[in-house]
């Protein structure tokens, strides 16, 4: 199908969008990538009276370190995050999450910020956006705020956005040498929807893992931080015993939605044993 | 009704304007404006890969584009990828390979094999299928296609 008509305008600087942003209030919406929008749109499941591009903003086109945190921007497209060395060395679990972000078509013009707006419940870089300890640099025209990732994605398709507010930057705790990441996703096919996926973080000092962060798709509205799996595996070995242990936890307290592409119980199973390999292949790798 | 917006794109190497309602997808812009029909509208809604071209260089859905929102772009087509009377050597490889029947998803195909080369010149078969997933054939069974890609690397490769 075609999208309904709607107006259009490419503002030059993020002052210009964000103009545009408070005049249009609860009928614009922001086009980056359009990788999530505009299939809704030709749907017509979302009809914006105005589409406010960001695409002619170079000044939101950014990856950089500031701090404890790697930067991104909000034109900051999927493709180029995952080939960035920057991304591989500071955040090696979101470069490994972004190959699974959509087919190689999607990624060179989809960006990290728009798929974190728009809020899909199995969208990849939510459940990275958690484990990374994610800062979402919120913007409007009359200030800024941030919000954390995990007061960010309230249900399916529903974030903290509020009319005339766009998702300017996010920003991600950089990982440190001594930590071990995995992220793994089932679905029905490679680079289709996820059906279920577990993104796991581990602080390894001497040994004992000294913080964890684990995240999953398919275990409730949105992505949620797994804290009973989390709790289980702070200030412990990772050995098969703690890894029995928080899978365990994590299976208790999975609320796995039935949909199309699986039930409930069956997407549970999956999770489970999506996060018993992923620590494991955690502690493997290096 | 929202106004037509000028566009002006470089496509194929040739600066090409043209009017767009801002709703108009860059699929319909290039086959109804620009009369480019190698494009083709399958899903259009960016499942199927049969309208894939390129934008800047790298693959891209051009039923998930507005031509008003790409004014200034480089796009190219699979009508710029050899001359009239030529085929490129994938195209070569596609005709040698029966790896199209109806021929409505083969210059998406192309096009993905296209930039799958400039990555990976020389990928295994389980590569290819990983790198094609994203593009749908109803009559082929794939199996050709596959076939196709990893003769058109071999060529690739020896023209270098
Ligand atoms: S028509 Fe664009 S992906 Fe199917
Ligand atoms: S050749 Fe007919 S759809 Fe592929």
């Amino acid at each position: 199908m075609k999208p309904a008509p709607f107006s259009f305008c490419a503002p030059g600087d993020l002052a210009g969008v964000l103009e545009a942003l408070a005049a249009n209030g609860e009928d614009g919406r922001i086009l980056a990538g359009g990788q999530s929008l505009v299939p809704l749109m030709n749907l017509r499941l979302v009809r914006p009276e105005m589409l406010i591009s960001i695409n002619r903003c170079s000044e939101l086109d950014y990856l950089r370190l500031e701090g404890d945190s790697l930067v991104c921007g909000a034109l900051v497209r999927q493709a180029r995050a995952e080939e960035s060395d920057l991304v591989q060395e500071e955040c090696p679990l979101l470069a490994m999450a972004l190959p699974y972000v959509g087919g190689q078509a999607n990624r060179n013009r989809g960006t990290i910020c728009g798929s974190l707006a728009h809020g899909d419940p199995l969208a990849e870089l939510s459940a990275a956006a958690l484990v990374l300890d994610g800062e979402m640099r919120i913007a409007a025209r009359d200030g800024q705020r941030t919000v954390a990732a995990e007061d960010f994605f309230l249900d399916g398709l529903t974030t903290a956005l509020q009319p005339g507010e766009m998702l300017a930057a996010v920003a991600f705790q950089r990982q440190g040498g001594d930590e071990r990441s995995a992220f793994l996703e089932m679905g029905n096919r490679e680079h289709g929807f996820a059906v279920a996926a577990v993104a796991t973080r581990l602080g390894m000092v001497g040994g004992r893992c000294e913080f964890a962060r684990i995240a999953m798709l398919g275990a409730g509205p949105t992505a949620r931080r797994i804290r009973a799996a989390e709790e289980i595996l702070t200030d412990s070995e990772v050995d098969d015993a703690a890894i029995e242990r928080a899978v365990t936890a994590a299976h208790d307290i999975i609320e796995a939605p039935s949909d199309l592409h699986a039930d409930g119980e069956f997407r549970r199973h999956v999770l489970t044993t999506l996060l018993e390999r992923a620590l494991r292949q955690a502690m493997a790798g290096e | 009704m929202p106004e037509k917006i000028e566009v002006t794109l470089t496509i194929n190497g040739e600066t090409r304007r043209g009017l767009a309602e801002p709703r108009l997808l860059l699929a319909d812009f290039l086959r109804h404006e620009l009369g480019l029909m190698g494009a083709h509208i399958g899903c259009e809604h960016g499942v199927c890969g049969a309208c894939t071209i390129l934008i800047d260089g790298r693959t891209a859905r051009s039923c998930l584009h507005f031509a008003v929102a790409l004014d200034g772009a480089v796009i190219d087509t699979v009508e710029g990828l050899a001359g009239p009377d030529e085929l490129h050597p994938i195209q070569e490889a596609f005709h040698q390979n029966h790896a199209l029947q109806c021929g409505y998803c083969t210059s998406g195909f192309l096009l993905t094999t296209l930039e799958f080369l400039r990555r990976n010149p020389d990928p295994d078969e389980d590569e290819i299928r990983r790198a094609l997933t994203n593009n749908l054939c109803r009559c082929t069974g794939y199996t050709n296609i596959v076939k196709a890609v990893a003769e058109a690397a071999a060529a690739l490769r020896a023209a270098d």
